[in-house]
């Protein structure tokens, strides 16, 4: 288990560093190096966690409201077969 | 029956798109002219893409599926898929549209791709009008069920074959870097794949929440009914 999340980690990283791409177009190094692409990620996670635990609260309502029917549901058959 | 997605396929998706949005704004990406920084709305563009496809294969699959066996619960299912789908195919339209304002000049260059998936996303919107338009509800399921197929049926040549007959700027197509195998490097394939599972199972989990919120009205319409 240990050893597969170890190759999985190495396997999504990568080539993160270390560029060896030919073609030597601008891009934003500058940016990088002034460690200011953190803010631009940091700030892009939390809108998604956000986002997230939106969808996360709304599947809980929608879990609640299913059990609420379920119960509706139930004692309206057993008054039926009354 | 319930329908549920599994709780560790969202948590998985969470995962995903987290690694995505970070390792797709700081890995490595070839240094190409013209797309420059650029080349990373392959992540987040693209996708959109993709998870538009797959929602609309999914919800041509039980569109047939109701045709096969008429039941209202593989409606619902067939046009909440399409629902989302189209919210990924505006979300891809308009994240286009920013990165042509920037690499061709204008937002809507009138480009092979870009005309030929409007013309896609409006026939999944008369999709909509079409069902809007109908009351009862056996008919609404069972004409556009039918449309739907014809809809998916026009939608896969004019995203797939029309736009590489002829010469489109798009990256990818012709002589433009992009998607294709020289270009996208191993290290943009993981998060590129990686940021196409994540974003189709959000929008399956949507999808699903919309299902059960349907299936849900209409159970409690039923019980409504045996009152009176």
């Amino acid at each position: 288990m240990k050893k597969s999340i170890k190759y999985l980690i190495a396997f999504l990283t990568i080539g993160w560093t270390g560029s060896a791409y030919a073609q030597n177009a601008e891009m934003a190094d500058t940016f990088r190096s002034e460690g200011k692409i953190y803010v631009v990620v940091a700030i892009i996670l939390i809108v998604l966690t956000g986002l997230i635990v939106y969808l996360f609260l709304l599947d809980r309502r929608i879990n609640k409201l299913e059990q609420v029917v379920a119960r509706k549901k139930q004692t309206k058959a057993e008054g039926k077969s009354f | 029956m319930a329908f549920d997605m599994k709780n560790w396929l969202k948590i998985l998706a969470v995962v995903i798109l987290f690694y995505v949005h970070t390792a797709g704004l700081l890995a490595d990406v070839p240094r190409l002219n013209i797309l420059n920084e650029t080349i990373r709305a392959l992540y987040f563009h693209v996708p959109m893409w993709f998870g538009m496809i797959s929602l609309f294969s999914l919800s041509v699959y039980h569109a047939v599926r109701y045709l096969l066996n008429p039941a209202l619960d593989q409606d619902h299912r067939s046009v909440e898929y399409a629902n989302v789908g189209v919210v990924f195919g505006i979300l891809g339209t308009i994240t286009g549209m920013i990165w042509a304002n920037y690499a061709w000049g204008s937002p809507w260059h009138g480009d092979p791709k870009q005309n030929y998936s409007a013309i896609a996303m409006l026939i999944y919107l008369a999709y909509f009008v079409l069902r809007g338009s109908i009351e009862n509800n056996e008919q609404k399921a069972r004409l556009s069920a039918v449309y739907n197929i014809f809809a998916y049926a026009a939608m896969i040549p004019l995203i797939f074959i029309l736009p590489r007959l002829q010469d489109s700027l798009h990256p990818g197509s012709g002589g433009n870097p992009g998607f294709n195998v020289y270009d996208l490097d191993n290290r943009m394939r993981t998060i590129f794949y990686s940021a196409v599972v994540g974003w189709f199972l959000i929008g399956f989990w949507i999808a699903t929440l919309r299902i059960r919120f349907k299936l849900l009205e209409e159970t409690n319409l039923d019980l409504d009914e045996k009152v009176y």
